[in-house]
């Protein structure tokens, strides 16, 4: 006589490793009499990979004593998609379409990362128009924006912090109207593209961007209102993920867990890229070492990107927003028409009524693509979690003959053990938290 | 594609000359026709074309570096050493003499170096590569205190050195970035590991032995992470089959990614 609810309920299973329990909440009694009759303490905790509090789909391996932990590990690679490999199979414009999905909350970095490999194995760096660098720079600053605050809203859920949960989520859905309007999508936009952008700003997205910002500074005060000075948060997070800097230097910590650690260490100031040693903006730092000092780091960097964003808007000047080259550029630009966006109609009506070479030409680069030099590669950007960078090859054929992305999620994740082992169970959910794992990036 | 500058033809800009077709370069393969066909399928006239696949080769001295002007960053045809002393001859002269204080010889430990794009390339002997991988991290003037981790490639057509693992080494003390690249062939699949220098490596590792099967000896664990346990062979290997499903269309029939005809 087992109905539903009873059979969801922790039922002890022998296997070769031990009792096994499934918990599924609400039914600790079971599992506490249970451990309680094991003659050892030793209890091996699976959480995840279908865990709310794990950001994706992380396995976490926890082995306890008590409320402790003493040893940590992760299993990851339930959202490997092949990514890279795919990336081998299309030409290298198609590529942006793939590495946008990898990270998927930090798109625009992932899309500038790759391109940027691609536009320096190709050597034309130096010709992209100033207006794409502008474009993607506040691109990039709108998505570290909205990066952080999904990291800080979910951290907060994950505390039982729900008001700041809609607080985040609430901006980043003004992002992401903006990311609609500029590229016609809410994510996975493959909007930069090798030599430049895919299209131009469409008209009214500066004004909204400043508008934007304008509210952006009056939101942001009250994340600082609700959880900087707050005792229950700070009671959290100071203390915790612990990682000094000769840690973040052995597991390869970088962005907020480094400057955390006391290091500016910021790859925008360190390497530019996109001409970021033109803009001025400062980079936060803390001493704690702990999820307390990420939090208030990514809170500043939150008002450093909106500093970024407002000197780009100033400085977008008309002009190109593709290099010249028409072996690289696609000849057609995208317009709206009733039927939605596509190639421009003069682009059709040339190319089907006035110029076979034109269609020749077009059908050539867009199906064919265009040659890269042999070589390799490695470009790194500053992304939210730290340095993305990308390891491109090139065989002198139209398509990438191995890409690599040093995903900064994969390589901080590594770090979750040295946070949490010696620490409380509750206290590995903040660590994590305050690593900002994105499971499209670590898995890929 | 290390050929430099044409100086019969100093006027004309890069952009204007066509890719020079001389053999200079390391070839790591061939290629045959120009649409993936070799069935004798192929009635476009280019089936017989052979062309070498040609990587940047060894540079000479001086090697050049970030301070030396900005040689080679917008030609991409043209190779490095730039002609000036710069901060890759820095890097590399610490790294010779401190191999030297070690009793190594230099020139056995580092088998080329590339200097393409404006970035660096040692190529190691893969047995000495934790000792140049500690060299490089400990010695004051070299500092390379980050290790990016490891890529792996794989050269199917580069016989004898068929593997490659690609390791980024970035010094946060002198701002400096650099590579190291080591080879292994398929037969012997075999690297030292390098998580007792950069723990950081771990994960990397095991990636790069998932996807290609490169053993890296030495590492606590190496396990697969991204597959499942008890997947077979290595995925991003070149050879490795897509495994994709012919799909039939109105009686035709497409063939999987990797056997399809494509532009080569």
């Amino acid at each position: 006589m087992s109905t539903p609810s009873e059979a969801s309920r922790a039922t002890p299973r022998e296997t070769t490793e031990g009792t096994v329990y499934t918990v599924t909440g609400g039914d600790w009694d079971e599992v506490a009499a249970g451990a309680a009759k094991s003659d050892d303490e030793r209890i091996i905790v699976n959480m995840g990979p279908q865990h709310p509090s794990t950001h994706g789909v992380l396995r976490l391996i926890l082995e306890i004593d008590g409320e402790t932990v003493t040893e940590a590990r992760c299993g990851i690679g339930y959202l490997h998609t092949g990514i890279e490999k795919n990336l081998e199979y299309r030409t290298w414009t198609q590529g942006t379409t793939f590495v946008t999905r990898m990270d998927y909350l930090t798109p625009f970095f992932n899309e500038t990362a790759y391109c940027l490999a691609v536009e320096k194995l190709l050597g034309i760096t130096d010709q992209v128009p100033d207006r794409a660098s502008v474009i993607r720079v506040m691109l990039m600053e709108l998505n570290r924006l909205s990066s952080h605050l999904v990291c800080i809203a979910t951290g907060g859920m994950e505390l039982g912090a729900t008001t700041i949960m809609i607080y985040g989520f609430r901006d980043r859905e003004l992002i992401l109207d903006i990311y609609e309007l500029i590229t016609g999508l809410r994510m996975n936009h493959a909007y930069i593209r090798p030599g430049g952008l895919a299209q131009d700003l469409p008209p009214g997205a500066v004004d909204q961007v400043r508008a934007f910002v304008k509210k952006m500074r009056r939101n942001i005060v009250e994340y600082d209102k609700l959880a900087t000075g707050n005792p229950v948060f700070k009671g959290r997070m100071e203390g915790i993920g612990y990682l000094d800097l000769a840690g973040c230097m052995a597991t390869g910590a970088t962005g907020p867990i480094v400057r955390s650690a006391g290091l500016p260490h910021d790859l925008r100031k360190t390497q530019p890229y996109c001409g970021y040693e033109n803009y001025d903006f400062e980079v936060p730092t803390a001493d704690t070492c702990d999820a307390y000092g990420r939090f208030l780091i990514r809170l500043e960097e939150m008002r450093q990107s909106l500093r970024i964003v407002e000197q780009c808007l100033d400085r977008l000047e008309p002009g190109p927003v593709m290099v010249a080259d028409k072996k690289i550029a696609w000849p057609a630009q995208l317009a709206l028409g009733p039927d939605g966006l596509g190639n421009s109609l003069d682009h059709i009506k040339k190319i089907m009524g006035t110029s076979m070479e034109a269609l020749i030409h077009h059908f050539k680069l867009v199906t064919e693509g265009f040659r890269v030099p042999p070589g390799q590669t490695y470009t790194a950007v500053e992304s939210p979690k730290g340095e993305l960078g990308v390891h491109a090859v090139s065989d002198g054929g139209t398509r990438p003959y191995r890409v690599h992305f040093r995903d900064p999620s994969f390589t901080n994740l590594q770090a979750m053990a040295a946070m949490c082992e010696g620490g409380q169970v509750a206290d590995v959910i903040v660590a994590v938290a305050s690593i900002d794992p994105v499971m499209g990036g670590v898995d890929r | 594609m290390s050929e430099p500058k044409n100086p019969e033809t100093p006027d004309r800009p890069d952009e204007a000359v066509p890719a020079q077709r001389a053999d200079t370069g390391e070839v790591i393969g061939t290629r045959h026709g120009m649409f993936g066909a070799n069935n004798g399928g192929d009635t476009s006239g280019y089936g017989g074309l052979v062309r070498s696949v040609r990587m940047p080769g060894a540079s000479a001295r001086p090697y050049g570096g970030p301070g030396d002007g900005g040689t080679s960053r917008s030609s991409g045809v043209e190779s490095g050493g730039g002609g000036a002393y710069g901060e890759f001859d820095e890097v590399a002269d610490e790294l010779e003499g401190a191999l030297d204080e070690q009793g190594l010889v230099p020139e056995n430990v580092i088998e080329k170096t590339v200097v393409d794009r404006g970035e660096i390339t040692f190529h190691i002997g893969r047995e000495y590569l934790p000792a140049v991988a500690r060299t490089l991290r400990d010695d004051p003037a070299l500092r390379f205190e980050l290790c990016t981790g490891v890529s792996g490639v794989h050269y199917p057509g580069d016989k004898g050195r068929e593997l490659h693992a690609v390791y980024h080494l970035r010094s946060i003390t002198h701002n400096r970035l650099i590579r190291l690249e080591v080879s292994a062939p398929d037969a012997d699949p075999h690297v030292p590991s390098l998580v007792g220098v950069y723990p950081t490596n771990d994960w990397h590792e095991r990636e790069t032995y998932d996807f290609f099967g490169l053993v890296f000896d030495g590492h606590p664990a190496l396990t697969r992470i991204m597959m499942p346990d008890d997947w077979q062979g290595f995925p991003q290997r070149k050879d490795y089959p897509l495994g994709g499903i012919p799909v039939e269309y109105k009686g035709a029939r497409i063939p999987a990614p990797d056997q399809r005809r494509s532009y080569t």
